[in-house]
């Protein structure tokens, strides 16, 4: 099932009319060993939209995230991201694919031992080999989208679990990626700090970002997210824009999900 | 001229007993002296910290060769007419106690503080939480580091050798002075140290695993 | 009992000898602990790397260093390997041996840091597009260095004084002087208690040094500190 056919309503950030889905994610399978975790999903996402992954823990919701992403190796399908094939043994296209998507983790996954400006310009100065000076600009510029300009110079450690995950925003944002993959990025943040994280993927989607998150934040799936895509037991079970589908799920176990106050 | 053959591999072999019960005379000196170490680290009492701190800082800053010749000569220069051996365990235990002692400090240190908090509530002395409470939980900790140091242990009893107590490395110089087969000679001692030590390291592996798996 | 009476007038004539001993052992720790850090380092990435067979070479050969004594590596260098045609001189001789024995620990406690670092570091590098190299150099073994410095340096000052087994080649080095000194002037006693404060100075010494090395190598350490 295509997002859009599920979606019926345009979205609110209008998508380019005729241009191909930046994402396209074809009858997707993916086993570990014996396990099937994805059982032939298929996606797609436009420029410009902010789609909000949510369904129960285990239903294959990060592994989707990794296989769009190259972590993981896809057995079956296809996926394609900005018209490019993605497969994990070709460099090149790994290669093209970093340059294009960015990735945020529930962890941060910052460098430890590198402050937070260092952190940012790694890759600016490593992968795109822009200049000390270039980098440092961008990185500052970055540092403020996040309201964290102040913190250049400290360390990982020395930050709240709140600005350590708007830093790792602003460190993927620094490589001017066209995609965003945010895998639940406010589920180890104390509730009084998911706040500032929220606003500042907020403020990315107004800028016009696109942006695909696996949240439990329903309350912002809803209100921010153009569509809403539930997925159950390794398939995409349910999708479409938020006001439809949390007024009326069509299937129980949507329901389920729902009323189970997750 | 006399080659390596079974005769000098079966002195060789006779030799390590001598090793081996060194070691073990290091091992049971050093660890009383080093329990003690390891709760005076631990003290409440100040100067029993300092000191035996400074005694530990001054032992592992010191080349147990260094101590070994010490030990030596100060035994002489009390007029006693000893034995290498003396002289040999005397060195061993002053520095197995003060390795010992500090590692036996870092498992004390790592039982919960909680533990200590929870069994002065139910009454007990200091004397008694150590007893009951804290030393055998420090002491599930320290297995694996302490097997680990046995090795330590046996390997460095070869440094006797340089006061002509005969184990095996001595034991091996001797071999060599008659075959003039230094390569063929010091493998072989080597090999005997290894199936000595070696079967340590995996316990002491084995050991932390263990200890891993638990928690 | 007998009693003692302590004479330290030999230091007289003989301090230089001894500051000459501790410069030596200076110069053959150092060099050791130099050249031993790189084999270390090497050794540990072949430990933790895919190459089954090279991984288990190095685990031989850890394996091997760590079960036996010094002073018979250093006698199967310095006697042995000449009689299979190596021949060298006695520092060389020491330098070899302390640089195996070294590279041995050291390789084992750089592996420990290599396999400290989380499977999530190397997956967020790779995501920003660092290549393997990239990634290995920076957010592998950097920080893995970086993570076990502390026992590095412990390790490395146990080896400047392990390194005064090697008087009995006779390298050139404090404990070899201390044996000439003694055998002149007959204060054996008092002689190795100096030579014992020389070796506690150099463990402060060398404590110092590699601490400074570690300030200045590995940034967070000097920023975070305050
Ligand atoms: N690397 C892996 N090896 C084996 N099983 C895995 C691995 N990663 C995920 N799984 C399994 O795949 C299923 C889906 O996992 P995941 O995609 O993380 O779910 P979600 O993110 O929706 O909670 C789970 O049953 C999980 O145990
Ligand atoms: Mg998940």
């Amino acid at each position: 099932m295509s997002v859009n056919e599920a979606a019926g309503t345009r979205p609110r950030n209008e998508a380019v009319p005729g241009a191909e889905p930046i994402i396209v994610v074809d009858s997707v399978s993916k086993s570990f060993g014996p396990l099937q975790v994805l059982h032939g999903v298929s996606l797609e996402i436009e420029r410009g939209t902010m789609v909000a992954i949510v369904g129960r823990s285990g239903s294959g919701k990060s592994t989707l995230l990794r296989c769009i992403n190259a972590l993981e190796e896809i057995n079956g399908g296809t996926i394609k991201v900005c018209g490019h094939m993605v497969s994990m043994s070709d460099r090149a296209s790994v290669k093209r694919l970093r340059s294009e998507v960015g990735m945020v983790f529930q962890s941060y996954n910052l460098f430890p031992h590198l402050n937070v400006l260092r952190n940012i310009t790694l890759a600016l100065t490593a992968v795109q080999k822009k200049s000390r000076a270039d980098a440092d600009a961008i990185a500052h510029k970055v540092l403020g989208l996040v309201g964290l300009a102040d913190k250049a110079e400290a360390f990982p450690e020395q930050l709240s679990g709140g600005q350590a995950q708007r830093v790792a925003i602003a460190r993927s944002l620094a490589l001017s990626p066209k995609v965003l993959l945010f895998d639940e990025v406010t589920s180890a943040l104390d509730p009084e700090l998911t706040g500032e994280v929220l606003k500042v993927m907020e403020d990315l989607a107004r800028d016009g970002m696109t942006m695909v998150l696996v949240t439990h934040e329903m309350a912002f799936a809803r209100r921010v997210a153009d569509i809403v895509v539930f997925m159950h037991q390794g398939k995409v079970w349910e999708a479409g824009p938020p006001a439809e589908l949390f007024a009326d799920p069509k299937t129980p176990e949507l329901r389920q999900f729902l009323s189970s106050g997750l | 001229m006399i080659t390596f053959s079974s005769t000098h591999l079966i002195y060789l072999i006779e030799a390590a007993r001598w090793t081996l019960l060194l070691s073990v005379l290091a091992f049971i000196g050093g660890g009383i002296l080093g329990l003690v170490l390891a709760l005076g680290r631990v003290s409440e009492h100040k100067p029993l910290r300092w000191l035996s701190a400074a005694y530990i800082q001054i032992i592992q800053g010191t080349p147990l060769l260094v101590v070994l010749f010490l030990s030596y000569f100060g035994l002489s220069i009390l007029g006693l007419d000893i034995p290498p051996i003396a002289a040999a365990g005397l060195s061993l235990t002053l520095y197995t106690s003060a390795f010992l002692g500090e590692i036996w400090r870092g498992c004390i240190l790592s039982v919960p503080k909680t533990q200590w908090e929870a069994s002065n509530c139910i009454g007990l002395s200091r004397a008694q939480q150590y007893r009951y409470v804290i030393l055998p939980q420090a002491a599930r900790i320290a297995i694996p580091p302490t097997v680990g140091f046995m090795v330590q242990i046996i390997k460095n009893t070869s440094i006797t050798s340089i006061i002509g107590f005969v184990e095996l490395a001595r034991a091996g110089q001797i071999v060599n002075n008659s075959t003039f087969q230094p390569f063929i000679t010091f493998v072989f001692v080597a090999i005997i140290y290894f199936a000595m030590c070696y079967p340590l390291s995996l316990a002491s592996r084995h050991f932390e695993r263990k200890l891993n798996v638990g928690k | 009992m007998l009693s003692y009476s302590f004479d330290f007038s030999f230091l007289l004539t003989t301090w230089p000898a001894f500051m000459r001993g501790a410069w030596q052992t200076i110069l053959l720790a150092g060099t050791s602990i130099a050249i031993g850090f790189f084999v270390a380092l090497i050794c540990a990435i072949i430990r933790s790397g895919k190459n089954k067979l090279a991984s288990g070479l190095v685990g031989v050969y850890v394996e091997v260093i760590r079960n036996t004594p010094l002073l018979v590596q250093i006698f199967i260098v310095y006697f042995g390997l000449p009689s299979i045609g190596l021949r060298m001189s006695a520092e060389t001789a020491a330098v070899i041996a302390l640089v195996i024995n070294t590279g041995a620990y050291g390789s084992e406690i750089i592996r420990a840091g290599i396999e400290s670092i989380a499977k999530g570091q190397l997956e967020a590098a790779e995501c920003l597009g660092l290549n393997k190299f990239q990634v290995y150099w920076h957010i592998i073994l950097i920080p893995a260095v970086e993570r076990v410095y502390p026992a590095l340096s412990s390790q490395f000052v146990l080896l400047m004084l392990s390194s005064s087994i090697t008087s009995q080649i006779s390298a050139q080095e404090l404990t070899a002087e201390a044996n000439l000194i003694q055998s002149e002037t007959f204060r054996s006693f008092e002689v190795y208690l100096i030579v014992a404060a020389i070796y506690l100075a150099l463990s402060v010494l060398f404590r110092v040094v590699l601490w400074a090395i570690g300030e200045v190598a590995f940034v967070r350490r000097r920023k975070l500190r305050t």
